[in-house]
C-alpha cells in the first residue's frame, strides 16, 4: 500500500513537470542556500583552523605601547625595545625561542627586476619561533648576526620575482643600497588569516637592518615561542613580568608594551566566522520556510483540482487515512526532490566558492543529512493541511464536484 | 433468510429548524440478495439520497440501516470504507474514470484499497475488464474509448473487488439508447450470476430491466412491485 502511494506521488508529478519544478524551487534554493552557506563556513573554519594549527607552539607577539580600541595610549611615548630585551625574553624559562624584529618597507632589486616588500631584521631563531623550515639554503649564523652582516633569507614570493625559476643561493641583491648576499628561501606558506601574502618577506640580522637601514637602535616587536608544556597565560605573566622590571614600570603604573597571543586572533576569527555562518544560514533557513509555503499552496490547488479523484477513490474503499497518506506522501516526495536537487547544487556552489576564495571544500555528510530531513520535515509540516483537507472531503459533494 | 439491505423508518434531513429539509421521511424497505432493484422518482424525491445511503456514502439522521444485519447508522468513516471496499460496487452516470489512467489501471484502483499485489491486481483487473467484453482495451485510457466503453469500464471497476451490491446511479443517463441497452443486458447478466443490483433511473424502459421497481415521492417510498414486463426485452 505505502509502495502504491509512493508511486502514485512519483507518477502525478512526473505528469506535471513544470508545475513540479515551479513547485520545488523555493524548497531547491533553501536548501541550496543552507547548504552552500554552511559548507562555505566550515571551508573558512578549517581553513582557520589549519592556520592555527601551523603556529604550532604559542606565539607571543610583544610590542610597545598599549594595544586596543580607540587611539593607542602612549604608542608615540612609549620606548622602544632593544636587542638586549629579546636576548632577556630569549632567557627565560618558559620560552623556547625569542627573536627581535626591526621592520622596514624596502625594494629590492635584482638585475632589472625589483619589488617591494617587507624586510625584517631578526635572528635566527625567527623561523624557530614561527616553525617555519626553509625550502634551501640555510638561515644567519650567530656570527653573522653580531656583526650585521649583509646577508639575507628570501621569502617565497620575493625569491620568485627576483629570480623566476633560477637558483637565487650566493646571488647578491640590492636591499635598498646595500648589496646583500642570499643565504637562504624559505618554504612558502601561502595567505594569512587575513589574506595577506605571507611569503612576502626579505629576513635580514637584525643589526643589518638597524644599521644599514633604519639607522638606529630599535626593536618594533619581539616574537616569542613558548615551550609547549607552557600555558599562554602563564608565558604571558612571566615576559610582562621581566619586562616591566626592564622598563623599569614601578607598581601602581601601567604597562607601557603589549604582549598578544597569535592564537588569541585565530580563535577571534573563528568565532566571527560561526557568527558569520550562523547568520547568512538563517537567512537561508528562511527562504526554505518560503518554499514550504509555495508546495503548500501547489498542494491545496492540487487538492481542490481533484476533489472527483478523492471521491471515486472513497467510493471504491478509500479510507479517510488512506487519501491523506496519499497527499502526504505527494508532498513529501516533492519537498524530498527539492531537498535532493538543493543539496547538490548547494555543494556546487561551495565547491566554486572555496576554489575561488582559496579555502578548502569542506562538505560535510551531517549537514546534508540535516538539510535532506528538515526538507522532509517541510513536505510533512505544509502538506499536512492539504492532505487533511482531502481526507476530510465528503465522497457524495466530492463525487459531484465539476 | 435476512435481508441484504433494510431500512427500518430511515429518515434523513439536511439543514436545522425552519430551513430543515427532509430528503427522506421514515422509509422502511428490504431488498433480497439476488435481486434487480429499479429506483425512480422525480428530482428531489429522495431516492439519490436512498443510494448514497444504501451505497454507505451517507447515513441516515434517524432510523435504521442494516446491510447483512451490520447497523450501519452507527458506523463510523473508516468502517463504512470497509464496507464499500469489500462489499460494495459503484457505476456512476458520469463514468467517474481517472482520466490519464488506463482501463486496466482504473479497474485495479479497488483492489489497490484491498491490499492486493500488483500481479494479483493486474489478473483480477483483466478478468473483470474481460466479463464486460473490453479485452484487448487494457492499455487504453478513458479518452480514447465511446461513452459504452467508457462505463464498461466503470462496471468493470465494480466488479474487480468481487462485491456483493453493485449500485448504478443512473447508469445510462451519458449514452445512446443503443449503448443504453448494451450496458443493461451487461448488468442482467451480472445480476444473473448472482449479484444484487440496485439502479437509478428515470427511463421506463431502463428500469423494465430490473425484476422490481421502487417509487420515491416526497421523500417517500409510493410504490414497491415486482416489473411486469419480462426480464428480456430486446431494443
Amino acid at each position: 500500500m505505502l509502495w502504491e502511494t509512493i508511486s502514485l506521488a512519483f507518477t502525478t508529478i512526473i505528469r506535471n513537470k513544470l508545475r513540479t519544478f515551479l513547485t520545488v524551487l523555493g524548497v531547491v534554493i533553501g536548501v541550496a542556500a543552507v547548504i552552500a552557506m554552511v559548507t562555505i563556513g566550515q571551508g573558512s573554519s578549517a581553513q582557520v583552523s589549519a592556520s592555527v594549527a601551523a603556529l604550532g607552539t604559542n606565539v607571543l607577539t610583544v610590542r610597545p605601547g598599549t594595544r586596543g580600541f580607540g587611539p593607542p595610549t602612549g604608542g608615540a611615548a612609549a620606548p622602544r625595545f632593544s636587542l638586549k630585551d629579546a636576548e632577556a625574553l630569549a632567557d627565560l624559562p618558559v620560552v623556547g625561542f625569542a627573536a627581535p624584529v626591526v621592520s622596514s618597507g624596502q625594494t629590492v632589486v635584482f638585475g632589472n627586476a625589483n619589488a617591494a616588500t617587507q624586510v625584517y631584521g631578526t635572528s635566527g631563531d625567527y623561523t624557530r619561533v614561527q616553525n617555519w623550515a626553509l625550502r634551501t639554503g640555510r638561515s644567519f649564523e650567530p656570527h653573522e648576526e653580531s656583526a650585521g652582516s649583509a646577508v639575507c633569507v628570501l621569502g617565497q614570493t620575493v625569491a620568485s620575482k627576483l629570480f623566476g625559476n633560477s637558483d637565487p643561493l650566493g646571488q647578491s641583491i640590492r636591499v635598498k643600497n646595500v648589496a646583500c648576499q642570499v643565504l637562504g628561501v624559505l618554504s612558502a606558506r601561502g595567505s594569512g588569516s587575513f589574506g595577506q601574502d605571507q611569503d612576502d618577506l626579505v629576513l635580514m640580522p637584525a643589526k643589518a637592518v638597524q644599521r644599514r637601514l633604519e639607522g638606529n637602535a630599535n626593536v618594533d616587536s619581539i616574537a616569542v615561542a613558548l615551550r609547549k608544556s607552557v600555558s599562554a597565560q602563564d608565558g604571558i605573566a612571566a615576559v610582562q613580568s621581566v619586562l616591566r622590571e626592564r622598563r623599569r614600570i614601578g607598581l601602581t603604573q601601567a604597562d607601557n608594551f603589549s604582549v598578544s597571543d597569535s592564537k588569541e586572533l585565530s580563535t577571534m576569527l573563528g568565532g566571527i566566522n560561526s557568527v558569520l555562518t550562523g547568520l547568512l544560514s538563517s537567512v537561508a533557513a528562511v527562504s526554505l520556510l518560503v518554499g514550504g509555503i509555495g508546495i503548500m499552496n501547489i498542494m491545496l490547488v492540487s487538492v481542490t483540482e481533484r476533489t472527483r479523484e478523492i471521491g471515486i477513490r472513497l467510493a471504491v474503499g478509500a479510507s479517510a487515512g488512506q487519501v491523506l497518506l496519499q497527499f502526504l506522501v505527494e508532498a513529501v516526495v516533492l519537498s524530498l526532490l527539492g531537498g535532493a536537487v538543493g543539496i547538490g547544487l548547494g555543494l556546487a556552489i561551495a565547491y566554486g566558492g572555496s576554489v575561488f576564495m582559496a579555502i578548502p571544500f569542506a562538505p560535510s555528510g551531517a549537514v546534508v543529512a540535516l538539510a535532506f530531513g528538515f526538507s522532509a520535515l517541510v513536505g510533512v509540516v505544509f502538506g499536512y493541511f492539504p492532505a487533511r483537507r482531502a481526507a476530510r472531503l465528503d465522497p457524495i459533494e466530492a463525487l459531484r464536484y465539476q | 433468510m435476512a435481508p441484504l439491505i433494510q431500512f427500518s423508518g430511515v429518515s434523513r434531513s439536511y439543514g436545522r429548524g425552519e430551513a430543515e429539509v427532509r430528503a427522506l421521511d421514515g422509509v422502511d424497505l428490504s431488498i433480497a440478495r439476488g435481486e434487480f432493484v429499479a429506483i425512480m422518482g422525480p428530482s428531489g424525491s429522495g431516492k439519490s439520497t436512498a443510494m448514497n445511503i444504501i451505497g454507505c456514502l451517507d447515513r441516515p439522521s434517524t432510523g435504521k440501516y442494516l446491510f447483512q444485519g451490520v447497523e450501519v447508522q452507527d458506523l463510523d468513516q473508516d468502517r463504512r470504507a470497509l464496507l464499500r471496499r469489500h462489499c460494495l460496487g459503484f457505476v456512476f452516470q458520469g463514468f467517474n474514470l481517472l482520466a490519464r489512467q488506463s482501463a486496466l489501471e482504473n479497474v485495479e484502483l479497488p483492489l489497490i484499497y484491498k491490499g492486493l499485489l500488483k500481479a494479483q491486481r493486474v489478473a483480477r483487473a483483466r478478468l473483470a475488464l474481460k466479463k464486460v467484453g473490453l479485452e484487448g482495451r487494457e492499455n487504453h485510457d478513458p479518452s480514447q474509448l465511446s461513452g459504452g466503453q467508457q462505463q464498461r469500464v466503470a462496471i468493470a471497476r465494480a466488479l474487480a473487488s468481487d462485491p456483493m451490491v453493485i449500485l448504478a446511479d443512473e447508469p445510462t443517463g451519458n449514452l445512446d439508447s443503443q449503448r443504453s441497452h448494451e450496458i443493461m443486458q451487461l448488468l442482467q447478466a451480472l445480476n444473473r450470476d448472482g449479484i444484487t443490483i440496485v439502479m437509478v433511473t428515470h427511463e421506463e424502459d431502463i428500469a423494465a430491466y430490473a425484476q422490481r421497481l421502487l417509487v420515491f415521492t416526497d421523500g417517500k417510498l409510493s410504490h414497491d412491485a415486482q416489473t411486469p414486463a419480462p426480464i428480456s426485452r430486446s431494443a
